[in-house]
């Protein structure tokens, strides 16, 4: 204590205290950000008041009036703006929630493959990474687009007039039935929710009395006939009551110009999911080889001394290891997916981006509303992104003793 | 002089740096250029060839401003916008002057801080479908997919059509014109919608022009005008007059070829426009030979429509309701005195 | 007296040679190929695979390919590559609309970066400290003389007639030296202890790795002005780079991070007890050490950077890509393989710049890697 304040003393002034600096830093940043705050947005109320233009968010209740291709909510010409943006926010999850699954699973594949003893397995694993990460996104999204999807052949020149097709793909997109579901569907769901709770149930039992006593429970194999088999059993039910299938399905009929009815796939969603997983996946292997080098040989060897076969080793051994090496740089990777996804607006995939920041601004005029609400919308994405991965890297951590 | 410029260069890439002032003709004056928004490439309208030098009946009515202002047709610096940018660049000063075939509508000119400057082409919407469809009127294009570009009132129009007849439809909008046409080329849709003038004009870039018609029916009502700020009248009038000049010269029968005998004639009504009499030009903070620079170096309007749109041009358009009212058109400007 | 017979062998017996079945080029498949049974299915698969794939893929690209010929040849057999294509426009992608005549104002900068970039990666040149500190300050003011001119005489050439690969290299190059700087005193203020410096930065950085660089780009490119004084306006490539340069220096920032964080305490302790004030203790102790470790995720950064500047074709600048694509919207070369041939060769371009870094990076990493490879 004295020794400092001595220190203190030689130096001679307050100028050299440490904690008075940082104040004194803290307090100019502090001046700074708000100077360019007001800077800022006293520019922008003066030349927005100065050019009359409108500001507000009350354009989210007038009427669109424009067409989306793809919505999972009900939207017509006459909808809102408001409503728009939420077609388009949904269309943006979906890209990027099937794009985050595909991803995770091509990514993880090619990464074990490219470990794989197999030389040309291993090989081909390379050229797919090395090939697919250093090209642009943007370049395969248009390639998948234009060159791939595109040039398929029109539904006119493969189908007769009326036909009735259970799979078909052509240049407007993958045509699948739709499940239609009818009166009694809903006992087949809380059957499957009934199977589900119980099999994590026992599933939890399970590793407990593990635990407790060494004694195993195939729970694979319970927990996946329980899961099929219940809600099979309530479907038998419901068709006898109901004396007939409470499911059916829509098949999709040639109509003059194309395919109606059915679950259509339209061509630009296709592409830009191809796109976005396939590129990112390059990445994802490399994270996956990674992780998996990161666990020491030894680990290996220890588990075959005591006896494990290559399966278990890996389930058991390995892989748990390897996640927590793979998680933190897995998490940015889906981030940038979920960004990447705005690229939509390059092929007219109907996203946030495209719609929003796109066909309302441009109806509207209202570019900085929607600019802010977009860029909050995809930072609000990021961050449940993150804190969903965050949540998840912890329960798997190490645990230290 | 010199230390000035190094400076400007040190701190980077910085150009057009110039200091607050009230009027957009100041501004443009100071920086010796007009900023003129154009469309990312359609023919006849502003297109840029393969030198990259810009073309088209929106491009001169730029290249009019410019020489109404500075008595040359090219200190203009041409700034490529989607139909999603256009009014934001407007907006916020990134541009002086829109010109890129762009519909005055009410919501347009009243919300969006913008001010429509006359009429530069009459225009209306319709479709374009394959030949082999068979399709004679766009009433039976129930359920057909349709290619547009986003954010126009061609995506608009569309919707009311086909809700209005009681008709399905699909609608792809891409953002990009030339997008737009490889779609539809591709087969991605049935039916090609945007104003006629387009459909002309994209028509040639399809990989069989030939195999396509386009329907009778026209939708809507598209006069495409430029547009600048709103708030900066004095500009707004140079554009407006500079349009209203060349159609005038064209009523009067002045053509870039005759503007220089003309200069001698007893016409009161071409002295005015040619400043050799009256105070046009003065009252507009500009020269007295305004439009004469302008009918000199660009043309009057059936010049540029001749030039870049007409019959004898990739897109073959008939004048139309676009000729003089004189001749049976729509085409009238308010005359100058 | 019979003398016991005992076989004494004097001489070592030669090893046997391995089974035939283990070595050479049977070994090696063997080992390689057909280890178990499931090894051999998917050898099979992928070799199929491969037959599938590789002959028509060659065969478009370069055996039936159209070399020569106009658009009409490509038109005649629009199912094979026209490369004919990109060799009629291969300046205009390589120099947008920059002036003929004046495209060695291009050409030289190019040679230098190629120059300089062989001096720091190669091992055996001296003075890396040099070379680096000119390509990072030097260089870049140089380039913009030669390139925008304005002195000595030199004729300028506006930015909107920049283009093609030339544009795509300058705003990736500007990204890469403003990011570097700017993400490194980011990191140092995410680790500060300051906790309103610390907040800042922070914020900084989650917000620009949040959101999506287009609408970064829109917002440089068309709202900006929105935002300044009236008349106050900046050149358009100007704001992208800025734009992009903001954008990327956030995520170097995280790399310097990881970094920093890796060198251990004893370091920041030891010069500490040595007396080093802050700048000094970063300058000369921890920074050296942790962005030699960071190396490879910085050429990563970069390698995202390159790429990334594609995007600047949606707010309209005629970067490689979109050189490429105003190229195939052109009437004259409307057949079908044009597009193709047009993405390929952007695809090719694109491939070797970025696959060259990053078997720089892994060079890298691997004469870092100092702990137990199995």
């Amino acid at each position: 204590m004295a020794l400092k304040a001595e220190a203190n003393k030689a130096a001679g002034s307050v100028l050299y205290d440490p904690r008075y600096r940082s104040i004194f830093y803290q307090v100019a940043a502090l001046a700074l950000v708000v100077w360019v705050g007001w800077f800022l947005t006293d520019n922008t109320l003066t030349n927005m008041e100065q050019r009359g233009i409108q500001s507000g968010f009350d354009f989210l209740n007038t009427t669109a009036g424009f067409g989306i291709i793809q919505s999972l909510i009900p939207y017509s010409e006459t909808s809102t703006y408001g409503r728009a943006f939420l077609v388009s926010l949904i269309n943006t999850i979906l890209v990027a929630g099937v794009g985050v699954l595909l991803a995770t699973v091509i990514g993880f594949v090619v990464g074990v493959a490219r470990l794989s003893h197999n030389w040309l397995i291993s090989k081909l694993a390379t050229v797919y990474i090395e090939t697919f990460r250093n090209i642009p996104l943007l370049l395969q999204i248009f390639f998948w687009y234009h060159a791939v999807l595109k040039p398929l052949p029109a539904p006119r020149a493969i189908l007769e007039r009326g036909e009735v097709v259970t799979f078909s793909l052509n240049n407007r997109g993958l045509y699948l039935p739709r499940p239609v579901f009818d009166t009694g569907f809903d006992i087949i769901l809380i059957a499957l929710a009934v199977a589900i709770a119980g099999t994590i149930f026992l599933s939890k039992w399970a590793s407990k009395r593990q635990m407790a006593t060494g004694a195993q429970f195939p729970i694979f194999r319970t927990g996946l006939a329980i899961i099929v088999g219940l809600p099979l059993i309530a479907f038998g039910l419901v068709a006898l009551v109901e004396g007939g299938s409470p499911m059916h399905f829509d098949y999709p009929v040639m109509r003059g110009f194309q395919l109606s009815g059915g679950m259509p796939i339209i061509p630009e969603f296709i592409a830009l999911v191809l796109a976005l997983s396939v590129y990112t996946a390059a990445f994802i292997a490399e994270i996956v080889r990674a992780g998996i080098e990161s666990v020491s040989h030894g680990q290996t060897e220890a588990a075959h001394a005591l006896g494990l076969r290559n399966g278990p080793t890996l389930r058991l051994i390995i892989i748990p290891q390897a996640l927590r090496v793979i998680i933190p740089p897995l998490t940015s990777q889906y981030l940038n997916l979920t960004k990447n996804s705005s690229l939509a607006t390059a092929i007219a995939y109907p996203d946030l981006v495209s719609v929003f920041a796109g066909t309302t601004l441009n109806q509207t005029g209202q570019a900085l509303e929607i600019i802010m609400i977009t860029m909050a919308v995809y930072l609000s994405l990021s961050l449940m992104t993150s804190t969903f991965m965050n949540w998840y890297n912890a329960k798997i951590a190490l645990v230290e003793r | 002089m010199k230390f000035k410029t190094l400076l400007a260069a040190g701190a980077a890439i910085a150009m057009g740096s110039t200091m607050a002032s009230a009027s957009t003709l100041d501004d443009v004056k100071a920086a010796g250029q007009i900023k003129c928004g154009v469309s990312q490439g359609l023919p006849g309208f502003s297109n840029p060839d393969d030198q990259g030098n810009w073309t088209g009946i929106d491009v001169d009515v730029c290249r009019a401003v410019s020489a109404a202002i500075f008595g040359d047709p090219d200190k203009v610096e041409y700034k490529p916008l989607s139909a999603k940018t256009r009014f934001t660049a407007l907006q916020s000063g990134e541009i002086d002057v829109l010109s890129r075939n762009t519909t005055w509508t009410a919501t347009r000119d009243n919300s969006l801080g913008l001010d429509f400057t006359g009429v530069t082409y009459y225009d209306g919407q319709g479709f374009m479908v394959r030949k082999d469809l068979g399709v004679k009127s766009a009433t039976e294009l129930s359920g057909a997919a349709v290619c547009t570009n986003t954010g126009t009132t061609t995506e608009l129009n569309v919707a009311d059509y086909f809700r209005a007849h009681g008709m399905d439809y699909t609608v792809v909008a891409f953002e990009k014109a030339d997008e737009v046409v490889a779609a539809y080329d591709s087969g991605r849709c049935d039916v090609y919608t945007t104003d006629r003038s387009g459909l002309a004009a994209q028509r040639v870039k399809l990989s069989e022009p030939d195999a396509h018609v386009v329907l009778p029916e026209i939708i809507s009502k598209e006069p495409l005008g430029p547009v600048v700020r709103e708030g900066d009248n004095n500009w707004g009038d140079i554009v407006r007059w500079s349009l209203n000049a060349m159609i005038d010269a064209e009523e009067l029968g002045v053509t870039s070829e005759n503007v220089d005998q003309m200069k001698g004639s007893d016409n009161p009504g071409i002295k005015r426009l040619l400043g050799t009499e009256g105070d046009l030009g003065g009252q507009l903070g500009l020269s007295s030979d305004w439009a004469y620079n302008i009918i000199k170096k660009v043309g009057n309007y059936s010049e540029i429509y001749e030039r870049n749109v007409g019959p004898n041009t990739p897109l073959k358009l008939e004048r139309g309701v676009n000729a003089l009212w004189t001749k049976g058109g729509i085409l009238y400007a308010p005359p100058l005195r | 007296m019979t003398k016991a017979q005992a076989y004494v062998k004097t001489e070592k017996t030669p090893d046997m040679p391995p089974p035939a079945s283990s070595i050479g080029i049977i070994g090696w498949l063997r080992e390689n190929l057909f280890s178990s049974p499931i090894n051999t299915v998917l050898t099979i698969l992928a070799a199929l695979f491969v037959a599938w794939v590789a002959p028509p893929l060659f065969d478009w690209l370069f055996f039936s390919a159209n070399w020569s010929g106009g658009p009409d040849a490509c038109r005649a057999d629009p199912t094979v590559a026209c490369w004919t294509f990109v060799d009629t426009r291969i300046s205009q992608f390589l120099y947008g609309f920059y002036p003929h005549e004046m495209r060695w104002r291009v050409d030289i900068p190019l040679l230098i970066l190629v120059a300089g970039i062989a001096a720091l990666v190669i091992d055996r040149v001296p003075a890396k400290r040099w070379v680096g500190l000119f390509m990072l300050i030097a260089y870049p003011i140089l380039t913009w003389i030669l390139l925008y001119g304005g002195f000595f005489g030199l004729d300028v050439v506006p930015t909107n007639r920049w283009g093609g690969f030339m544009l795509t290299l300058v705003i990736a190059l500007t990204g890469i030296v403003i990011s570097l700087p700017l993400g490194i005193v980011l990191a140092l203020g995410r680790r500060s202890h300051m906790p309103f410096i610390r907040l800042i930065c922070v914020f900084f950085i989650e917000f620009w790795r949040g959101v999506p660089l287009i609408t970064v780009l829109f917002m440089s490119s068309v709202m900006l002005p929105l935002f300044l004084p009236e008349g106050v306006s900046f050149n358009e490539l100007l704001r992208a780079l800025i734009g992009v340069a903001l954008f990327s220096s956030a995520y170097m920032a995280e790399v310097v991070r990881g970094g920093l964080q890796a060198i251990s305490k004893g370091q920041y302790e030891g010069a500490d007890s040595l007396g080093l004030a802050y700048w000094q203790k970063m300058r000369l102790i921890i920074l050296p050490q942790a962005l030699k470790i960071v190396i490879p995720g910085i050429v990563n950064t970069f390698i995202g950077l390159f790429k990334d500047t594609t995007l600047v074709l949606i707010i309209g600048l005629l970067d490689l890509l979109g050189a490429v694509q105003a190229g195939i919207a052109d009437p004259n070369w409307n057949a079908k393989s044009v597009a193709y041939s047009g993405y390929v060769f952007t695809a090719f371009v694109f491939w070797v710049c970025c696959y060259s870094m990053s078997q720089y990076s892994r060079k890298v990493e691997r004469k870092l890697h100092t702990g137990h490879k199995r």
